[in-house]
C-alpha cells in the first residue's frame, strides 16, 4: 500500500471511530433505550399538613372557599406514595448526558395562592416559564444558597402580566421559593444534571436514560435524600423504590 | 382684576369648606369605647382649622378688595406700629391654638395609651412581617411559649418560631392570619416586628401604633359592634407595603367560642 493511501485510510478508520464515541452522546432518542422506574412511599404517619388560612388574600380564599388547601410539606396519598420527591442521576452520567438540557419549558403557575407544580426539578440553563394566574399580584422569590453559584432574584408579577421566561445557572437541590406578598406561599425548584423526574400523586416516577450503572438520588423537601444504586440494561426498565421513614 | 381675585379666594375657601362640614369624607363609624374623646379632638381641630382658615381667607380678600389698585398722589398707608405688632399677635394666636390642641389632644391619648389594661384583658400577640400580620392566642394554658426567630419557617407556617416539640407553654398556642375577638371584652394586644417597622391601624377601632424593631409594645381596646374590620399597615415597610392586611373579626363572645375551638384543632 502506498503511504498516501496508508494515511487516507488511517484518517478514515479515526474518523469513523471519532463520530461512533460521538454519536450516541449526541443522539436524544440513546436515552430511552433503556428507564428507571420506581414507587416512593413513606414508611410512618405523615406530619400533619395543617389548613393555610388565605383571608388575606379575599380572591385567593374564595377559590378555596368549600376545600381548604393544606401545606404541602410532606404530601402522602393511598398507601404511603409520596408525592413531590425530585429522583435524579446523582452518579454515572457521562459528560454528554450530564451536560445536555431538556428542551421541555415547564411552567410555574401561580395559582389560588399556590405554587403549580409545588416541587419543579430542571436542567442547568432550561428555561421555565413563571405565569401568574390570580387575580392578585405576586412576587417570585427564589432563595438560592448565599455565597452560591446561583443569584437570587426577586420578581414582581401583578395580575394579567404576561409570562415571563427564565432559568437557573447551577445545579442546586433544591432552590426555595417564596412570595413575600402571601408568606403561605412555598416551593422549591430543584436544579440537577441530566434526566429526572418528579414523583406523582401514586408516588411513580420514571427517568429513561442510556444502560449503564447509576446511582440515583431521591430528595424530599422535609426528609431528606436517599441514594441506591441502579444498572439499566438495554431495552429492560431498571426498578428504583425509595422508602422515607417518617419523622 | 384684583376684585375678581378676591372673589375666587372666597369661592374657593367656601367649597373647600363644604365637604368638611358636611362630613363628606369623615373617620369610619368608631366601633370602640375609646374612641368617643379621639373624635372629639378631631372634630375640635377640624373645627377651629376651618374657622381660622376661612377667617384668613376671608381677610385675605378683603385686603385684596379694598386695597387694591392704585389712586394718583394717594400716600400708602400703614398699620400703626408696623407688621412687628402683627407677626407678635399671629404666633400669639397660633402658638395658643396649637398649645390648647395640643394639651387637649394629649389628655385624650394619654387616658387611651397610658392606662393599663383590665385584669382580665384577653392577650393576644400580633406579629407583624412583610407583609403580613399574623396572630397568636395563648390556648387555655394562658400563657405563650417562648419565641425562637432562627425556627421560623414560612415554608411551615411556623410563622412565630415556636418550638411546641419542647416548649410546654407553646403546645397550646393557636396561630392564625385572622384575628377574631369578642365583642365588649377587652383586648390587650401585645405587638412586635419580625423585620422592618410596620404599623397597625384599625380605622374603625381608632387604633393606630407603629410596630417597631426590637421593641415589644402594646395596646388595649374593646369593641363594640360585630363586624368585620380591615387592618392595615401604614407605614411604609417595601415591595409588598400596598397588600399587607389582615381582618379583624367582632364576633358575640359564643361565636367567638366556636371560632377558637376550630382555629386550635387546625393547628
Amino acid at each position: 500500500m502506498k503511504a498516501g493511501h496508508k494515511i487516507a485510510v488511517m484518517s478514515s478508520a479515526l474518523l469513523v471511530l471519532a463520530v461512533g464515541f460521538l454519536y450516541p452522546g449526541k443522539n436524544v432518542s440513546a436515552a430511552s433505550e433503556g428507564k428507571i422506574t420506581g414507587t416512593i412511599k413513606l414508611d410512618g404517619t405523615a406530619p400533619r399538613q395543617r389548613p393555610i388560612d388565605m383571608s388575606k388574600e379575599p380572591s385567593c380564599a374564595k377559590i378555596h372557599e368549600s376545600n381548604p388547601v393544606h401545606m404541602e410539606n410532606v404530601v402522602a396519598g393511598a398507601n404511603g406514595a409520596l408525592q413531590n420527591v425530585v429522583v435524579y442521576v446523582s452518579e454515572g452520567l457521562t459528560g454528554n448526558e450530564a451536560s445536555a438540557v431538556s428542551s421541555e419549558t415547564p411552567t410555574w403557575d401561580q395559582k389560588g395562592c399556590q405554587y403549580i407544580p409545588h416541587v419543579m426539578a430542571l436542567n442547568p440553563n432550561q428555561h421555565f416559564k413563571v405565569t401568574n394566574s390570580d387575580q392578585t399580584s405576586h412576587n417570585i422569590h427564589p432563595m438560592p444558597k448565599q455565597g452560591g453559584p446561583n443569584h437570587e432574584w426577586n420578581k414582581s408579577q401583578p395580575t394579567g402580566a404576561p409570562p415571563f421566561d427564565i432559568f437557573w445557572t447551577n445545579e442546586e437541590i433544591a432552590v426555595p421559593v417564596k412570595c413575600n406578598i402571601h408568606p403561605w406561599m412555598h416551593g422549591y425548584m430543584a436544579v440537577v444534571k441530566g434526566p429526572n423526574a418528579v414523583s406523582d400523586a401514586s408516588g411513580s416516577f420514571t427517568i429513561n436514560l442510556p444502560p449503564g450503572s447509576y446511582t440515583v438520588t431521591a430528595w424530599q423537601e422535609e426528609l431528606g435524600t436517599q441514594t441506591q444504586k441502579v444498572t439499566v440494561g438495554a431495552g429492560k426498565p431498571a426498578t428504583a423504590d425509595f422508602t422515607f421513614k417518617a419523622k | 382684576m384684583a376684585k375678581l381675585v378676591a372673589v375666587t379666594i372666597v369661592v374657593i375657601a367656601i367649597i373647600s369648606a363644604i365637604p368638611i362640614l358636611r362630613h363628606t369624607w369623615w373617620m369610619a363609624e368608631d366601633i370602640s369605647t375609646h374612641g368617643a374623646p379621639i373624635d372629639e379632638q378631631m372634630s375640635e381641630t377640624m373645627a377651629e382649622a376651618g374657622i381660622s382658615f376661612l377667617a384668613s381667607q376671608i381677610l385675605l380678600a378683603y385686603f385684596i378688595w379694598r386695597f387694591s389698585g392704585s389712586r394718583p398722589g394717594e400716600k400708602i398707608k400703614h398699620l400703626p406700629g408696623g407688621a412687628k405688632a402683627m407677626v407678635w399677635a399671629a404666633i400669639l394666636l397660633v402658638g395658643t391654638e396649637v398649645m390648647a390642641l395640643g394639651i387637649f389632644g394629649t389628655k385624650a391619648w394619654a387616658t387611651i395609651y397610658f392606662t393599663p389594661p383590665a385584669a382580665d384583658a384577653m392577650p393576644i400577640q400580633v406579629q407583624a412581617g412583610q407583609f403580613a400580620f399574623y396572630f397568636r392566642y395563648p390556648g387555655p394554658d394562658g400563657k405563650f411559649g417562648p419565641t425562637h426567630p432562627d425556627l421560623i419557617n414560612e415554608g411551615t407556617q411556623n410563622f412565630f418560631g415556636l418550638d411546641q416539640d419542647h416548649d410546654p407553654d407553646s403546645k397550646d398556642d393557636i396561630v392564625t392570619a385572622e384575628m377574631a375577638i369578642p365583642i365588649n371584652h377587652e383586648i390587650h394586644l401585645l405587638m412586635h416586628a419580625k423585620d422592618v417597622g410596620h404599623s397597625f391601624f384599625v380605622p374603625e377601632l381608632r387604633v393606630q401604633q407603629d410596630f417597631v424593631p426590637g421593641l415589644d409594645l402594646s395596646l388595649h381596646f374593646t369593641a363594640t359592634k360585630i363586624g368585620r374590620y380591615e387592618i392595615v399597615c401604614t407605614q411604609l415597610c417595601g415591595l409588598g407595603h400596598y397588600n399587607m392586611k389582615a381582618y379583624l373579626s367582632v364576633k358575640s363572645q359564643s361565636d367567638f367560642d366556636d371560632w377558637l375551638k376550630k382555629q386550635a384543632a387546625q393547628q
